[in-house]
């Protein structure tokens, strides 16, 4: 049955602009067309984009929040206890002249100030950190935005909540951030597992390394698509094979590509031989990784 | 005098021509602060001369020899790092935001805080000069502390060697790193793509870089992949009135010159690319004199 197919993917990469989006629309395309109940989670909070492929109703806006204190004077002493718990130096004291200042930019909202504070001088307010967006896309299938504030501090807090939101979707597509820091880990950290895009260049390749690394260390399954083959060098290949790494699919560099990508159109609607290809290589990952029961 | 180049999308060709820049004659520093995926020391091999340790916070470890597992830290954790796995505390290392609650508030003392100390700057020389860089060790938040150290030292190294451009290549996105990589910059070039993404990223970027009172310029990268974007583009830009440095060709030999670890200045001089490039270099630097 269709309707038993639940696996969660990420499509990731080191370095930015290695066509991870390319990849993760038209991976959703494919399996929206066969019917499947697929979501595809846009993570890439900073700069989300594939809203820009696709048309959707839009089903709700969700504010995603963070608490930050809020310190009630007339009972703080000004005794600097919350401050020593403070670990992000968002709390500014001047004790002499009885002054407390709490720097909402720099603040975690790991709720420390308030156990620390003996005289209930500390409570919390909620701040915006960005918003969530689902919407319905074409037959059964979902996409749920992150978007980061501009000007807050992590986009973690919305990459998670936009994944909490697709829980009990059935096969769930993130599309990562780039990098191997805290918002690439929130994100493969909940795959069963990862697509690595990647280009044929020395910037690509010490990048892909970059991920390989972390991955490893997550214990995360992971398979590598080489885009804009042909151009470059063919180090990459040799990594690949010296790591026994699966190369899952290529994609030639073609200038026709880009110039669909440009138009924010999906590739497979042009070249057909995409649909067999993305439904192949996900049923060969969905073979070995389907199913599970990753909890996390 | 510092010249950012940064990009909300990431691969624009950001770094390469950061690396044009810094190899378009005279001496130069160059600061790699995309700490989370320095590249340029790949085409500069700069030599080893300092190396730093940077602590990038903590993060909380459980002693199991004195845990009960009683939950209580579990209870206080807002990063859902903490949790039960068959009857026993585990903290995820990835997952915790070293805030130290849980260290203060459990009652058998039982988790300590240790530095997260894999994260290095390093400086050294390349053949046009000084080179600084950062890396970020993996899951670790970069929260544009460690470009700030990176860019201190590019900064010192210029004033003591009398080296007068600092050129930094800058992280994608818009977040703190970026905001650390710019600040005080005089000129900071944000390289686009013709696509529907490079506009609606640069729109991003620019909204949060006019913060700074900054000189912004603009770049098009491979324009003829889409040459109506890219006059889109363009036309954005001269609408919002900001500075439209040019628009550079799709060329293979750029990717070619990364392969044989040149800048495409060093690979092919006299290439479209590469005069193109230099006509934007001297329009960025000319408008210095000029106020």
């Amino acid at each position: 049955m269709i309707e038993n197919k639940k696996i969660r993917i990420a499509i990731a990469s080191g370095k930015g602009g290695t066509g991870k989006t390319l990849i993760s629309t038209n991976l959703f395309y494919v399996l929206q067309q066969i019917n499947y109940k697929v979501t595809l989670v846009d993570c890439d909070a900073e700069e989300p984009n594939v809203m820009v492929f696709f048309n959707g109703e839009e089903e709700f806006v969700n504010d995603v929040t963070q608490k930050v204190p809020v310190i009630d004077e007339i009972k703080c002493t000004y005794c600097g206890k919350c401050q020593e718990y403070c670990s992000y130096n968002a709390i500014f004291l001047l004790k002499d002249i009885k002054t407390i200042r709490i720097l909402e930019d720099l603040c975690h909202g790991c709720g420390a100030c308030t156990v620390a504070c003996e005289y209930d001088a500390v409570s919390e307010k909620a701040i915006s950190l960005g918003v969530i967006k689902k919407y319905h896309s074409d037959l059964q299938s979902t996409i749920i935005e992150a978007r980061m504030r501009i000007g807050v501090f992590s986009p973690v807090a919305v990459i998670k909540a936009a994944i909490k939101e697709a829980c009990y979707n059935e096969i769930i597509l993130l599309d990562s951030p780039p990098g191997t820091s805290c918002p690439f880990i929130q994100t493969v950290n909940v795959a069963d597992f990862v697509i690595l895009v990647t280009e044929p260049t020395p910037f690509g390749l010490s990048d892909l390394k970059q991920s390989v690394d972390t991955l490893k260390t997550l214990g995360k399954p992971y398979g590598v698509i080489i885009n804009r083959a042909g151009l470059g060098d063919n180090e990459v290949y040799s990594y690949l094979k010296n790591e026994g790494i699966p190369l899952l699919m290529e994609i030639p560099f073609d200038k026709e590509i880009a110039s669909h990508y440009s138009k924010g159109e999906i590739v497979a609607n042009y070249i057909p031989e995409w649909r067999s290809l993305f439904e192949n290589m996900f049923n060969s990952i969905f073979k070995m990784y389907g199913n599970s029961n990753n909890k996390r | 005098m510092e010249t950012a180049i940064i990009s909300g999308k990431g691969g624009t060709g950001k770094s390469s021509i950061s690396a044009a820049f810094a190899t378009l004659g005279g001496k130069v520093v160059l600061a790699d602060c995309d700490v989370d995926a320095a590249n340029l020391y790949i085409l500069f091999s700069p030599s080893h001369e300092e190396e730093e340790i940077y602590i990038a916070g903590q993060k909380a470890v459980i002693d199991d020899l004195l845990c009960i597992n009683c939950g209580l830290c579990k209870e206080y954790c807002r990063f859902d790092a903490i949790f039960f796995s068959e009857g026993k505390i585990v903290i995820q290392e990835t997952l915790c935001d070293g805030c130290r609650l849980c260290s203060r508030i459990c009652p058998h003392n039982a988790i300590k805080m240790v530095d997260n100390n894999k994260s290095r700057m390093y400086a050294g020389s390349f053949r046009n000069g000084k080179m600084v860089y950062g890396r970020l060790a993996p899951g670790e938040e970069n929260s544009g502390k460690l470009v700030n150290i990176v860019r201190e030292k590019a900064k010192k190294i210029s004033t003591n060697q009398n080296i007068e451009n600092i050129i930094i290549d800058g992280p994608p996105g818009i977040g703190c790193a970026v905001i650390s990589s710019i600040t005080g910059t005089n000129n900071v070039v944000i390289v686009t793509e013709p696509t529907i993404s490079g506009l609606l990223d640069l729109k991003r970027t620019i909204e949060i870089t006019s913060k700074f009172q900054l000189k912004i310029w603009v770049i098009i990268n491979k324009y003829d992949i889409n040459s109506n974007m890219s006059d889109k583009i363009e036309r954005y830009c001269s609408e919002n009135e900001i500075n439209f440095a040019g628009k550079l060709k799709f060329d293979p030999q750029v990717v070619e010159s990364m392969v044989k670890c040149k800048s495409i200045i060093e690979y092919a001089p006299d290439s479209q690319v590469s005069e193109q490039i230099k006509k934007i270099w001297n329009t960025i630097n000319s408008n210095k004199n000029n106020g």
